[in-house]
């Protein structure tokens, strides 16, 4: 692969991710104050010591963000790839299957997607101990139900290739099948759909903290800052709107990565470059 | 004598996107000249990507995707109609220049009545009345041979089917009375036996109505029925031009001479051998439950000789070689491989009995992973039935595409990354990787350009010539079976008619069908089309 090939909105995704995921992973080092650190007054404008001002309760803003980026970005990343690995494997062997597997799974994916997601996930989150890989594992699973249908009708074409026809007949086994010949051919779609769900899966475990069964205060979260913060914006206060934006940033930067990486795979298959 | 149509130094560019590449601009035509007079015909020929499509296009002033005329005049009547702006273009087309498309179950729109859509351009374009244009429709429809033409036209497309479809097409060009028409392939996608209607169809249609025709097709035969002259096309140049006579009799260029050719007995029939390598004895088969598609279907392949199946669509050719394969159950009789019987479903055969039966797709395209190299499409057999890995594959990967004439330069390519030609000889090289006893080719060439299609047999000749391999070939071409097979089998709807060596399968006394079948073959002579029509009428009379 060539540096130069890379396309200049393709750089902007990647810096941006890589910002983010810098932030993630350092975020002691670079934070200037603490996670729950008191340092100063509510509210305070941006400048000075606090280079984006400070929250309701006088933390620091932008160390609150940096902190924020590890819970979000580690949620809603492993919430989507785990909702991605079950929905394919599930949707794909229902499509390669066909007949009753086809039919059972498909009906109760269609019963799971029936009740409406916000309300199934506060109930199933207050029932259960509030633990981190709880909330990821319920965010997976209902996600999943989405990927699912997606999988299978992409999957269901790919299906009747000559192609599969043919390791069928060659006596190839179901994860042969699955793994080799259907998911490279399915790729383009499940990566558009990827990058959407991870933006949507940073957005519901802001809503989620919003309600108070997501992330838990005092620990830092993007979703959690813009709930913290916003009755500030009636005083004209923009605290809540940095880590809005924030949130925005990064699912425009997932965006943009994936959308090059489509083209590039679309590309393999000798379509026109803009696939 | 006025000419209608004149094209002077016509040049079509076009432009490409290659993989992973900057899209480039390349020349498709390089200065094609030509000249049509009123009423005549005149044919194109040419392989895929000869270009000869575009040219025709081109005499309407258009271009189809991306497509642009960078060169050169079209001048009908005298005026350059490349010249005119978009409204002056619109006033021709559909009005003095018509165009009939190849399929034309997907040029009809199926929410209106053919009538409707067959009048349209003529009402369109104020040359009639609504009223007088369904007159002239009916008048049209009886010319073209069309069932009941008073009342044909109150069908819908999917009521009639794709032999009369094609025929309403052109009934649709010649209903505003067009100077010209521009025919893309029409009787390409039908079968044989209805392939011959409707090209009778058509000719006496222009005939009645004396309108001059580009006759677009890549069957030298079927043209030389139909137009006047030919223009035999390769690569966007013009490789020969001259009368139908000339060109069938004595081509002056080689590779008109190889169209002209191309049809030959490639194989000697082998005797005939009493101990068959694969039997079907006495099969039925149905899809989902009542609908029967074979009946009662028994033949045998004895080892290293070829077994031509050849039927028109429908007549359960195909599915033949989905109950060998195990894809259909047979609901009564078996298929019997070395003397013993095949378990009726792949799902429960072995593995060593999987390896023994290949398959050849006619679409290599969707026969192959396009996210795959050639590498792996050809190698995954090695490693799947012989456990070959790592240098030991790569070394016998690339002994198949030397036995396939490809050479090892093409082992990481793409499936799009190869001609439609070479793609299939890879499908060959994977099936010959799992060592197999037979190959079952279903019309592995038919998606291909005759030259291109003569390789292939000839491979396949070869590779049976040198390992013995058996080939069950399904076909609808008379030509391919002429030239491959050792003994026939043709089919009728399901059932098999008639079943023995080429040369008894080949000589009279016929049935009706097979007799029917070999009288639709175009054959690449003058006058061939007036005289089979001559005998069927004398037999239609007669009865």
């Amino acid at each position: 692969m060539k540096w130069r090939a890379i396309p200049l909105s393709a750089w902007i995704g990647i810096v941006g991710l890589a910002i983010a995921i810098f932030c993630a992973v350092f975020a002691p080092l670079i934070a200037p104050y603490g996670e729950r650190e008191v340092v100063g007054d509510i509210w305070l404008p941006m400048g000075g010591d606090f280079v984006l001002g400070t929250d309701n309760l006088g933390r620091d803003l932008l160390s609150r963000l940096i902190y924020g980026a590890q819970t979000t970005i580690f949620v809603a990343l492993a919430a989507t790839v785990l909702s991605f690995s079950l929905g394919v494997m599930l949707s794909f062997t229902a499509a390669v299957v066909g007949g009753w597997t086809d039919q059972g799974l498909s009906r109760i994916n269609d019963l799971m997607m029936s009740i409406p997601t916000l309300i199934f996930a506060l109930i199933v989150l207050a029932v259960l101990p509030q633990e981190l890989w709880i909330l990821i594992l319920v965010m997976a699973v209902l996600d999943s139900t989405r990927v699912f249908r997606l999988g299978r009708a992409v999957a269901v074409d790919v299906t009747v290739m000559e192609f599969v026809e043919a390791a069928r007949l060659r006596g190839e086994g179901r994860m042969w099948i699955i793994f080799r010949e259907i998911l490279p051919n399915t790729l383009s779609p499940l990566l558009a759909e990827f990058g959407l769900r991870f933006a949507f899966a940073v957005l519901f475990l802001s809503t989620l903290s919003f309600l108070g069964l997501g992330i838990q205060p005092p620990e830092a979260d993007w979703g959690g800052i813009v709930k913290d913060n916003k009755d500030g914006i009636i005083f004209g206060i923009p605290a809540a709107l940095i880590p809005g934006a924030a949130i925005a940033g990064l699912a425009i930067c997932v965006n943009l990565v994936v959308d090059w990486l489509l083209k590039r795979t679309s590309s393999l298959k000798g379509g026109r470059g803009d696939g | 004598m006025a000419e209608l149509l004149e094209v002077r130094d016509l040049k079509i560019g076009a432009t490409a996107y290659p993989p992973g590449e900057p899209p480039q601009d390349i020349t498709i035509v390089h200065g094609v000249s030509f000249t049509l007079q009123k009423g005549k015909v005149l044919g194109l020929i040419g392989e895929s990507g000869a270009g000869k499509s575009t040219i025709g296009l081109a005499a309407l002033a258009y271009g189809r995707g991306g497509v642009r005329i960078t060169g050169g005049e079209v001048l009908l009547d005298g005026e350059d109609i490349l010249a005119l702006g978009g409204s002056g273009i619109r006033d021709i087309r559909g009005r003095r220049v018509c165009y009939v498309a190849q399929s034309a179950a997907a040029a009809f729109n199926p929410a209106h009545r053919l009538g409707d859509q067959v009048v349209e351009a003529a009402v369109r374009h104020g040359v009639m009345s609504r009223s007088e244009a369904w007159e002239r429709a009916k008048y049209l429809f009886g010319v073209l041979g069309l069932p009941d033409p008073d009342s044909f036209g109150r069908r819908y497309p999917h009521q009639v089917s794709g032999g009369q479809l094609q025929r309403a097409m052109t009934a649709m060009a010649l209903c505003p009375g067009p100077e010209l028409i521009v025919f893309d392939e029409p009787t390409t996608a039908l079968d044989v036996t209805t392939q011959i209607d409707v090209l009778a169809a058509i000719k006496r249609a222009i005939e009645e109505t004396h309108t001059a025709a580009l006759y677009i097709t890549h069957d030298l035969a079927v043209v030389a029925q139909i137009s006047d002259d030919i223009m035999v096309l390769r690569h966007g140049n013009m490789v020969e031009y001259g009368s139908v006579q000339q060109i069938i009799e004595e081509p002056k260029e080689d590779y008109t001479r190889d169209l002209v050719s191309v049809t030959q007995t490639l194989k000697d029939e082998a005797p005939d051998q009493s101990d068959s390598l694969l039997r079907i004895d006495s099969v039925d088969a149905a899809y989902s439950g009542d609908f029967k598609v074979l009946h009662d279907v028994s033949v045998h392949l004895p080892r290293g000789q070829t077994l031509a199946v050849v039927g028109e669509s429908g007549s359960g050719k195909s599915t033949l070689a989905r109950v060998i394969t195990g894809l259909l159950p047979p609901s009564r009789g078996e298929v019997i491989f070395k003397g013993a019987a095949l378990p009726p479903e792949f799902a429960n055969r072995n593995k060593e009995q999987l390896r023994q039966v290949q398959m050849l797709y006619q679409m290599a395209d969707t026969a192959m992973n396009p996210r795959q190299t050639v590498r792996d499409i050809v190698g995954r057999p090695l490693t799947f039935y012989f456990g070959l890995r790592g240098a030991e594959k790569t070394r016998r990967v690339a002994e198949l595409l030397e036995q396939i004439e490809m050479g090892k330069g093409f082992i990481d390519r793409y499936p799009a990354e190869l001609s439609g030609g070479q793609k299939q000889r890879v499908c060959i090289a994977r099936a010959l990787a799992a060592e197999p006893e037979v190959i079952l080719c279903d019309e592995p060439t038919s998606a291909l350009d005759p030259l291109v299609a003569k390789g292939i047999l000839k491979l396949l000749l070869r590779l049976q010539a040198e390992t013995q391999l058996s080939y069950l070939f399904i076909t609808h071409d008379i030509a391919t079976v002429r030239a491959i097979a050792d003994s026939i089998a043709v089919m009728y709807q399901g059932r098999v008619v008639r079943f023995g060596p080429k040369s008894k399968v080949l000589s009279p006394p016929f049935d009706d069908y097979t007799d029917l079948l070999l009288k639709s073959v175009p054959e690449m002579r003058l006058g061939w089309l007036e005289e089979v029509l001559t005998t069927r009428r004398m037999g239609s009379a007669g009865h």
